[in-house]
């Protein structure tokens, strides 16, 4: 077994493209749940909303690149609005079913074969990222993170994912320590003392759902990009799931909570598939295939996600009297 | 506590034999290098078959082959013959497009449809799709398929009200959401497969299935939700929680199933003919399974004792138990035959899909949701008015949708429901906000 070699790959994951996509998807969560207490469940939605808004426009529009950033964005935030009309004025266990079917209709709508022309169908689009390796300034070369080695285009992606990731994170900071982020905390401790002071609470979750949202359709964008394709199935109800363990993971009522759960949830994850097909490899472990090695650890995260619920709700970094629920 | 459980499980489980043949569809390749236009004469090796309904060979249907970086489309000629010529020996997706298929023709029940082929060493590897037998419809009428998708939705409502009424009785009684509800469905289906593959015959696989969903259910309560209940754990926790256990049990499943889908005995029922309607044997089956155990479950809780004192429980714990009934006793047996009858609705389920595969009740949990959220969440009869309009929708909807977005109606009908009366059909106005 190369431990070098594990180690090298695990803190390849740390800087990874899809753990800014997840950091920045669990940090609209937060802003949903552990600020606002909005239990949503179709995260994964918003970032096929970000996602599919970018392609789409690049592809069937042949809109320039900062247009099809924003048009991404307005589509979650439209996505949001129709979401938060029916669902705002209920009970958390209502947010949470509608959010999970309204994803699950984005899956399905996307997949369908009578869509195929503009959505691709079950095999998605590719080829829309060109626009934006053409922003590269990097010179084509060789670059060093660490012990890891990439090129430009790789390089590129990070920086501009990880951007994206610190400037979210002074956005919802700030956001949260202004008086409108006071107000929202508030909504989660007690809904009918903000109103009794005289707060609009519809208006305030509906405004906390759609930033979550936007922070949603970000990440969906960071997640395609370095794919160069993407595929309905990559956005599937188990996607919000795991960035709840995320979520949960880092503490959901901090800044940088998510964003360390996401690193965490994937080096873990990183790390076990290492050593476990390592071990495989050299014949230590003789009971598991390769496959089952994979979806072991998909049991694991499960448990995780149960034990960190049950025995540490607050996350690494959180207070626990800061929660969303009582 | 929850290591227990999770060995029980893993015990129950690891005895069911694993189908571990996880030969997933190739994905199809994307940018294909030949055009579709290739002759089948230019290649030796060639896929073939023959198209043939009831009243004979079936022409003009377009039928491609996708694979190893390869895609071939032909039409089937005047005799139903139709071959694609390939590159080279491996594995192909083939698939019929049907909509070029004529008028009234539709593909049996249980075909694949694209399905893998694979070379054997031969030139030529063949494959025969079959078509339904008395699905021609006589005349074809409007009202003739109309009367058999609701048939078929009235069908599949009440095997997803099974599923939907223990999920509404749990949530009644404890206030919880289970997103886990799906993987006790889906555990009905492979532990059937299971106990069939050991040499059962089916309905004893079937009776043993159940039981093994109730014991589930005994052993998640016991293990789990009441030790969360006893350390005062809140409800969105607890949902949460659920979904922890749902995806650890999904994974469980698929790590001894593997990710293939299977068929249970029997699955490829004859079709019955009743009038103008036809409907297959298993369906009729199911259908009358379902309600009769439907009436049972309405019986047992609006006639007997134990009935009587879950519906207390329900409407108030803290009353229920004033007055003497035990609480937890009532929330086990809840638990218990929730996880009896999401056995059998998985059961049911995979005769109507049909085919078992580890992720088999994810796919409809939604749609039980839809139906308890339709019903008024907690009440058991709205879960069963629900439940049935939700499968009638899903059904008689693909008549005029493409059958790959028949569930977003049922789901956009729960969403507009909520809109405008969120308590449900027959919820009360307290319990939504």
């Amino acid at each position: 077994m190369d431990f070098g070699n594990i180690l090298v790959n695990a803190f390849g994951e740390l800087i990874s493209p899809t753990t800014a996509a997840y950091a920045l998807a669990a940090l609209g969560l937060a802003v949903h749940f552990g600020y606002s207490g909005l239990l949503n469940f179709g995260q994964a939605g918003f970032m096929a909303v970000g996602a599919y808004g970018f392609a789409i426009s690049t592809l069937t529009f042949n809109a320039p690149l900062p247009v099809a950033v924003l048009v991404a964005m307005l589509a979650s935030v439209v996505f949001a609005i129709v979401l938060g009309i029916p669902t705002l004025r209920l009970r958390t266990d209502y947010l949470a079913i509608v959010t999970i079917a309204a994803a699950e209709i984005i899956r399905y709508v996307v997949t369908t074969n009578d869509l195929t022309e503009v959505t691709g169908s079950a095999n998605g689009l590719a080829a829309f990222e060109g626009g934006f390796y053409a922003l590269n300034p990097f010179p084509a070369g060789t670059y060093n993170i660490g012990p890891l080695a990439m090129n430009e285009r790789n390089f590129w992606i990070r920086v501009v994912g990880w951007s994206v990731v610190i400037l979210a994170c002074l956005t919802v900071w700030l956001l949260m320590r202004s008086p409108w982020g006071r107000v929202l905390k508030g909504i989660r401790e007690d809904e009918n003392a903000v109103r009794a002071l005289g707060k609009n609470v519809y208006a305030y979750k509906m405004q906390a759902l759609v930033i979550g949202g936007i922070l949603g359709s970000l990440a969906g964008m960071v997640f395609t990009l370095p794919r160069g394709a993407v595929q309905p199935a990559n956005y599937a109800t188990e996607l919000t799931f795991f960035l709840y363990t995320c979520l949960l993971l880092g503490g959901m009522a901090t800044v940088l909570g998510p964003v360390i759960g996401a690193m965490m949830f994937w080096v873990v994850l990183s790390l076990t598939q290492g050593i476990l097909y390592g071990a495989i490899e050299s014949g230590a472990i003789t009971f598991l295939t390769n496959t089952q090695a994979g979806q072991l650890r998909y049991i694991l995260v499960g448990i995780a996600l149960m034990l960190l619920m049950v025995f540490r709700p607050q996350g690494v970094l959180g207070n626990k009297k800061e929660l969303a629920f009582a | 506590m929850i290591a227990a459980l999770f060995s029980v499980l893993l015990a129950v489980l690891l005895s069911a034999p694993s189908a571990q043949a996880s030969t997933q569809p190739p994905v199809r390749a994307m940018n294909s290098a030949v055009p579709a236009t290739v002759q089948a004469e230019e290649f030796q090796d060639r896929i073939s078959g023959v198209l043939r309904g009831v009243d004979g060979p079936i022409a003009d249907v377009t039928i491609t082959a996708t694979g190893n970086g390869f895609e071939g489309e032909t039409t089937s000629g005047e005799n139903g013959f139709w071959s694609i010529g390939v590159p080279e020996q491996g594995s192909y997706e083939v698939e019929v497009d049907e909509d070029t298929l004529p008028e009234g023709i539709t593909l049996a029940e249980g075909q694949e449809n694209p399905r893998t082929v694979t070379f054997a060493g031969t030139s030529n590897a063949t494959t025969l799709f079959l078509f339904g037998e008395g699905i021609v419809a006589q005349g074809g009428t409007f009202w003739d398929t109309l009367a058999e998708r609701a048939l078929a939705g009235f069908s599949f409502g009440l095997l997803l009200a099974l599923s939907a009424v223990g999920l509404s009785l749990i949530f009644g009684t404890t206030g919880l959401t289970n997103f886990a509800h799906g993987e006790m469905v889906t555990l009905g289906a492979v532990l059937t497969f299971g106990f069939a593959a050991l040499g059962l015959p089916a309905p004893v696989a079937i009776v043993l299935a159940v039981i093994g969903g109730g014991v589930l259910g005994y052993v998640q309560d016991a293990g789990l939700w009441k030790p969360l209940r006893n350390r005062g754990t809140g409800l969105v926790p607890m949902m949460i929680v659920s979904i922890g256990l749902a995806l650890a049990l999904r994974y469980i499943i698929q790590f001894n199933f593997g990710g293939a889908t299977t068929q249970l005995p029997g699955s490829q029922g004859e079709i019955l003919n009743l009038g103008a309607l036809s409907i297959s044997r298993n369906n009729l089956n199911s259908l009358i399974v379902s309600l009769v155990v439907i009436l049972l479950v309405a019986f047992l809780l609006l006639k007997t004792r134990i009935g009587k004192a879950t519906r207390a429980v329900a409407d108030n714990p803290a009353l229920a138990a004033a007055s003497g009934i035990d609480v937890d006793r009532v929330i086990r047996i809840v638990w218990v035959i929730g996880g009896m009858l999401a056995a059998l609705g998985g059961i049911l389920w995979a005769y109507y899909r049909p085919g078992v595969s580890f992720n088999m009740g994810q796919q409809i949990l939604l749609l039980i949701f839809a139906g308890v959220v339709l019903g008024g969440l907690g009440t058991v009869f709205g879960a069963l008015i629900g439940s049935i309009i939700v499968g009638l929708f899903v059904e008689i909807s693909t008549l005029w949708l493409e059958a790959d977005l028949k569930y977003v109606g049922a789901l956009l009908i729960m969403i507009l429901v909520l809109l405008f009366r969120p308590q449900g059909i027959l919820g009360r106005r307290e319990r939504i906000g």
